[in-house]
């Protein structure tokens, strides 16, 4: 018999908020985090906009060692992940003593290798790059950092899959506990937010120029959509066999029923309504429930006219005549990339706590395609037993995740 | 450069820089069990160095033959006199 794997730590760190309680204002809400970075005209961008995301202050929460070797983006999944474990009732002692492993979901480190670059060609020596430069420079950064810091002694791995990163993350650590292979494993997702990061993205021409009003820039399947707005930060989920859970008395926040994945096989930047179905089915498969059962849908949809229109096309054929509610919020957040498989299952989660779907900010004229979904443009209150949440990356990386309220009498 | 300002300067990066409480700066502290300093850390110190003295040090022979915080001063004061 497989093994349940339920949540029973969450934590936050994103520009719509720093942690579970602020991001719950600003999702309930509708608040966007966006804004504009001044710095990358400078560096040749094409769009200026972007998630603003303020970096969390360590010192006095972590050693020197510990700090220095942290990039950008593992600074922002430490302060996520301090939340995530402090409501799971995680303390040091506990990690001292038991087997945590980790799978978090990034896909770059382009700060920590362009300084590292810079150096080496100003100095043409190694040896004054110091000793922090490689362990912010690896893709593992984020994993290695926090297994540090946090003692973790599972499983120890970074999952990098473009978008969907964050989202195999904790697909993989699900699989991981289903499995018998591990009782505890801390999932997530981190994105870095400077301006080295995104430039060979803004490149494609694919980020919103709607510079004139930023908090409008992001428009998840609005007709007037003219791109995606690059965002970060870091989100943290602690994943926990259920039995485990249960015997250590912690909170269960709520269960992962599935977990769906494929690849288009076909271009490396165009997303495919096939795959994306692919996925989203082969997840209602794994948790064992129809279409119909599922009570909202957080939308992969980054606000880029192809990569919603094909998102919407699947969702239609899958939930056919049964329109739950859909929302984007990278509406709000912008695209979290690397992170977002993992922050939108955060989101999703915080509406699932509090019995609302979260608008679709900016969704002001549908096209042809999204007018045939039930896209939540106001705050709906409603009860969330189960969510999907879908994570599509370049290369055609998908993955779709399952979550499950778990009730009072199981 | 005179000594002091070389103690001045050493001592200012030891505690700003790697963290080091300025009570354990003492002449007679070994730099690797009573400061706690370790490979990595020799790392950074060549770069502070090359930073504040404008030479380049060599991590293995700081491990190896400046045993205390005293023989320090006195490795940075040998170099800059060799200057």
């Amino acid at each position: 018999m497989k093994r349940r794997v339920v949540i029973t730590g969450c934590g936050i760190y994103s520009c719509i908020g720093k942690n579970m309680e602020e991001v719950k204002h600003s999702l309930y809400h509708g608040v966007s985090g966006i804004g504009i970075d001044p710095a990358r005209k400078t560096y040749g961008y094409r769009s200026l906009l972007t998630g603003i995301v303020e970096r969390p202050e360590l010192k006095g929460l972590l050693d020197r060692r510990s700090r220095i070797s942290l990039a950008e983006q593992g600074e922002y999944a430490v302060a996520a992940t301090l939340e995530a474990f402090g409501n799971a009732g995680i303390d040091a002692d506990y990690a001292e003593n038991n087997e945590i492993g980790i799978f978090y979901g990034n896909d770059s480190s382009a700060k920590a290798v362009i300084d590292a670059h810079n150096k080496i060609i100003e100095k043409r020596d190694t040896m004054l790059l110091g000793s922090e430069a490689v362990f912010r420079s690896m893709n593992s950064t984020v994993s290695i950092n926090l297994a540090t810091i946090f003692k973790l002694k599972g499983v120890n791995m970074t999952v990098s899959s473009a978008c969907a990163s964050g989202s195999h993350a904790i697909g993989l650590g699900y699989v991981f506990i289903r499995d018998g292979l591990q009782e505890m494993v801390l999932c997530g997702g981190a994105q870095e937010t400077n301006f080295y990061s995104m430039g060979s993205f803004d490149a494609l021409s694919v980020f919103s120029v709607r510079m004139d009003a930023p908090q409008k820039a992001s428009r998840p399947f609005d007709a007037s959509r003219d791109g995606l707005v690059p965002s970060g930060g870091a989100a943290s989920l602690i994943l926990e066999e259920y039995e485990h859970a249960v015997k250590r008395g912690a909170p269960i926040l709520a269960e992962v029923a599935g977990y769906g994945f494929s690849s288009n096989g076909a271009s490396i930047s165009q997303p495919s309504d096939f795959g994306s179905e692919t996925a989203m089915k082969r997840a209602l498969a794994d948790a064992g429930i129809s279409a119909g059962e599922v009570d909202y849908v957080n939308a992969h949809a980054t606000s880029t006219p192809q990569g919603d229109m094909f998102e919407a096309m699947a969702i239609n054929r899958v939930f056919g005549a049964h329109k739950p509610p859909v929302s984007s919020t990278k509406s709000m957040t912008g695209h979290e990339c690397w992170m977002a498989g993992a922050s939108e299952a955060v989101y999703s989660l915080i509406m699932m706590q509090h019995s609302f779907v979260a608008p679709n900010i900016n969704f002001e004229q549908p096209d042809e395609y999204s007018a045939r979904l039930n896209i939540a443009t106001e705050t709906v209150e409603k009860n969330i037993n189960v969510f999907l949440s879908n994570s599509f990356g370049f290369g055609g990386a998908n993955s779709a995740l399952i979550v499950k309220k778990i009730t009072n009498d199981e | 450069m005179q000594r002091t300002e070389i103690i001045r300067i050493v001592n200012n990066f030891l505690i700003e820089e790697i963290e080091i409480e300025e009570s354990k700066l003492t002449d007679d502290a070994v730099l690797k069990d009573d400061l706690s300093i370790d490979s990595l850390d020799f790392v950074d110190i060549v770069v502070i160095v090359e930073r504040n003295f404008g030479f380049k040090i060599k991590p293995e022979e700081i491990m190896t033959e400046v045993p205390t915080l005293k023989a320090f001063y006195d490795y940075i004061e040998s170099k800059m006199g060799d200057r």
